[in-house]
């Protein structure tokens, strides 16, 4: 199904390509002309559009009243988001960095997302936090988590986790449309902003008209017989790339991009595992209770007749370092991925 | 009155930082150039620049002794070199080097150095409960250390801070919190983020004493911080003491600063506080060539720590694994990613 949508509205035939950031904007206006009551809340939104230019020229067409700058006060106006969505507005608020989510974590898990169960469903929370995450640029422990497994490990967020500017506008007017609230976290390395330059990837064909993507739908990035590689985000693309080099040696990997953690997709998962028999899960959170093991024990439950072998490839359970020898050591690459799928298909 | 000899002391400081900055700029660019990309050059990762905040720094911490605790935000260096972090130390630090600070694992927004009980964190107003936690060890253990909680104005609106104010006070805790009033949260003037122009009015919210320096003069803020970390040291309590600086750089290297009005920045260049020390030192009687000296001896420290820190050697990469715990639990956790170990291209 994900297949058939790309064929249909994806890429080339779309006549124009746009960076993942422009993606973004394009649904939130879009949402915004169309629906009064959305609006957007965050540090440097207006002026500056947004530090990963997540807001990019939306205070020009809406003016300060709906893209608004707001003190350092995360508690104060994410818990304001779920007060005001509680009251049927769809407000948009955004974490500058995933990593300060400690500052005003109530608000999120214990509000926002349980709100709609304590109140036994009658009240509900349609918000959409948004988040930059991730590293590769060097800003150390506090500015390059993603954080992805705390979120999806909280019941109550759907979480969503776009790889390409396609994938980022469809999940957009999704997420703003959907009555509960979601957590849209962009990776800073895939948003096309100058001076992060970003993979070739990310930036993709895009329709002019609104359209959405169901949550809980993997996209199969790449098909292929020998080894399933599950992923999401920025390894995404490292994911493909490291294709490219395995297919030199006849290795035909099938890149599964999950798009949402939550709901997760375990259908398209476990059909490319029963087709594959080899199993990879790559992912730039940490190893421990999170996305790696999940994905890894999802396919487990389902029966392990299909599974031939298991690797995972994750942050090792260290914080982020500065220095560039090790950044680059923790963080997984291309070659990572590569060498899982050779110790999957028992390469030596 | 500050001596004479103070302000010399100051100076020296806040001409080190300025100079330190500048040659940090020009090391972080290279690399930069023609595209900037942040991840590029010899030092990457984001870089918040100081200059403008110099006689914060300066004027605070020299009432401040080696066992006094110092926290500072995401905006550390004028802070630590006036507490005197190890310059050299430092530098590697942020060129991402072993024998940095942390061994390359912080990086600029994280530096400590135990030694002067100096730390940093890149959360905003995230430093404010640990040096309350500082001014309480003083107090249980009845040592006259005080503690100072450094952090910009726009982070005096983070419950952090507000909780700290509450707690310190209660707890009659020897801590000073200095806000440095630089008017611009990266694009966000004040005026947009809190109706209060004088951030010191909130001590009164938490029954604590509060200061405020209105202009960008070191002998003000030394004046001022004589009598804040003197009554946290004769154990009278917490101060708050807000002090205005200016920002002559962008909020970090490659910001842009489209935001900023060219007005607003003429305006904060001329209120160097670094030129009105040094016509403070000539009222003085200070003369030109003690000056320029004190101004060789910055440039030679600065350019020494520089050279030191580019010739030590990069981290092995396998030291991340190290210093998550310093009795890391053996046997029941490895870090060591497996397919590290049995993967690999053979
Ligand atoms: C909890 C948290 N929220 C947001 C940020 C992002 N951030 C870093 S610096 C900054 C502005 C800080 O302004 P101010 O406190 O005035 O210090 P200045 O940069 O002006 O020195 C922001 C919003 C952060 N580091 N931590
Ligand atoms: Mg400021």
């Amino acid at each position: 199904m994900a297949q058939q949508e790309k064929d249909d509205a994806s890429g080339q035939q779309a006549g124009r390509s746009l960076t993942m950031s422009r993606a973004m904007v394009e649904a939130i206006a879009h949402e915004m002309r169309a629906d009064d009551e959305v609006f957007y809340m965050g540090e440097d939104v207006a002026d500056y559009g947004g530090i990963f230019d997540s807001t990019e020229g939306l205070l020009e067409e809406f003016g300060r009243d709906r893209i608004m700058d707001v003190p350092i006060s995360e508690t104060a106006y994410l818990g304001a988001a779920v007060g005001a969505a509680q009251e049927g507005m769809r407000p948009i608020a955004e974490l500058m960095f995933v990593d300060f989510f400690g500052v005003a974590m109530d608000q999120i898990y214990n509000q926002m997302a349980k709100n709609t169960y304590m109140s036994g469903g009658s009240v509900n929370v349609p918000m959409v936090l948004t988040a930059a995450v991730g590293g590769t640029y060097n800003d150390a422990a506090q500015h390059s988590q993603t954080l992805y497994g705390t979120f999806a490990h909280l019941p109550g967020m759907k979480v969503v986790v776009p790889s390409t500017a396609y994938d980022a506008k469809g999940l957009m007017h999704n997420a703003i449309r959907d009555d509960d609230p979601v957590v849209y976290m962009f990776h800073k390395r895939l948003m096309g902003i100058g001076w992060l330059p970003a993979p070739d990837g990310p930036k993709t064909g895009v329709p002019e008209d609104d359209y959405t993507i169901p949550f809980g739908s993997a996209d199969v990035k790449r098909e292929g017989a020998d080894v399933t590689v599950v992923t999401l985000g920025l390894h995404v693309h490292r994911a493909l790339e490291a294709a490219a080099d395995l297919a030199d040696d006849g290795i035909d990997i099938e890149v599964v991009d999950l798009r949402t953690l939550v709901p997760l997709d375990t259908d398209t998962i476990r059909d490319s595992v029963a087709k594959t028999g080899h199993l990879v899960v790559v992912d730039e959170d940490y190893r421990s209770y999170g996305v790696t093991g999940e994905i890894i024990a999802s396919v487990a439950e389902a029966g392990l007749d299909d599974l031939e072998a298991v690797e995972r490839v994750a942050l090792p359970d260290v914080p982020i370092p500065y220095a560039r020898p090790m950044e680059d050591e923790v963080v997984p690459g291309t070659e990572d991925i590569a060498a899982a799928v050779r110790a999957a298909r028992g390469d030596e | 009155m500050v001596a004479v000899n103070e302000l010399q002391e100051m100076y020296e400081n806040m001409v080190t930082a300025r100079q330190y900055e500048e040659r940090l700029q020009e090391e972080y660019m290279a690399g930069k150039q023609p595209a900037f990309d942040i991840s590029a050059g010899p030092i990457p990762g984001e870089l918040h620049l100081a200059a403008g905040h110099e006689a914060a720094g300066a004027g605070v911490c020299q009432h401040l002794r080696d066992d006094d605790t110092v926290t500072a935000p995401h905006r550390p260096h004028h802070i630590a070199i006036a507490k005197g972090v190890d310059l050299k130390r430092m530098t590697a630090e942020i060129f991402g080097r072993e024998s940095g600070l942390s061994g390359g694992k912080g990086g600029h927004m994280h530096l400590f150095d135990p030694d002067v009980n100096f730390a940093c964190s890149g959360i905003i107003a995230e430093g404010c409960p640990p040096a309350v936690g500082a001014g309480l060890a003083a107090k249980k253990r009845n040592t006259d250390s005080v503690a100072v909680a450094f952090l910009g104005e726009g982070a005096i609106d983070q419950g952090a801070f507000l909780e700290s104010l509450n707690l310190a006070s209660v707890q009659n805790l020897p801590v000073v919190f200095v806000v440095e009033d630089n008017d611009w949260a990266i694009s966000m003037p004040k005026e947009r983020v809190t109706d209060v122009e004088n951030g010191a009015q909130r001590a009164d919210g938490f029954g604590l004493q509060g200061m405020r320096v209105d202009a960008d003069d070191a002998v003000a803020v030394s004046e001022a911080a004589r009598e804040a970390v003197g009554r946290a040291r004769d154990g009278n309590g917490p101060t708050l003491l807000e002090v205005q600086v200016h920002r002559r750089m962008g909020h970090f290297m490659g910001d842009p600063e489209s935001y900023r009005p060219d007005e607003d920045k003429d305006a904060a260049e001329q209120r160097d506080s670094i030129e009105r020390l040094e016509s403070d030192l000539q009222a003085h009687g200070v003369d030109d060539e003690t000056i320029d000296d004190l101004r060789s001896r910055a440039h030679d420290r600065v350019e020494e720590a520089i050279e030191w820190a580019k010739d030590q050697p990069e981290p092995e990469s396998e030291d991340a694994y190290e210093d998550v715990f310093v009795n890391p639990p053996s046997g029941v956790t490895d870090n060591e990613p497996s397919t590290a170990d049995t993967g690999g291209d053979d």
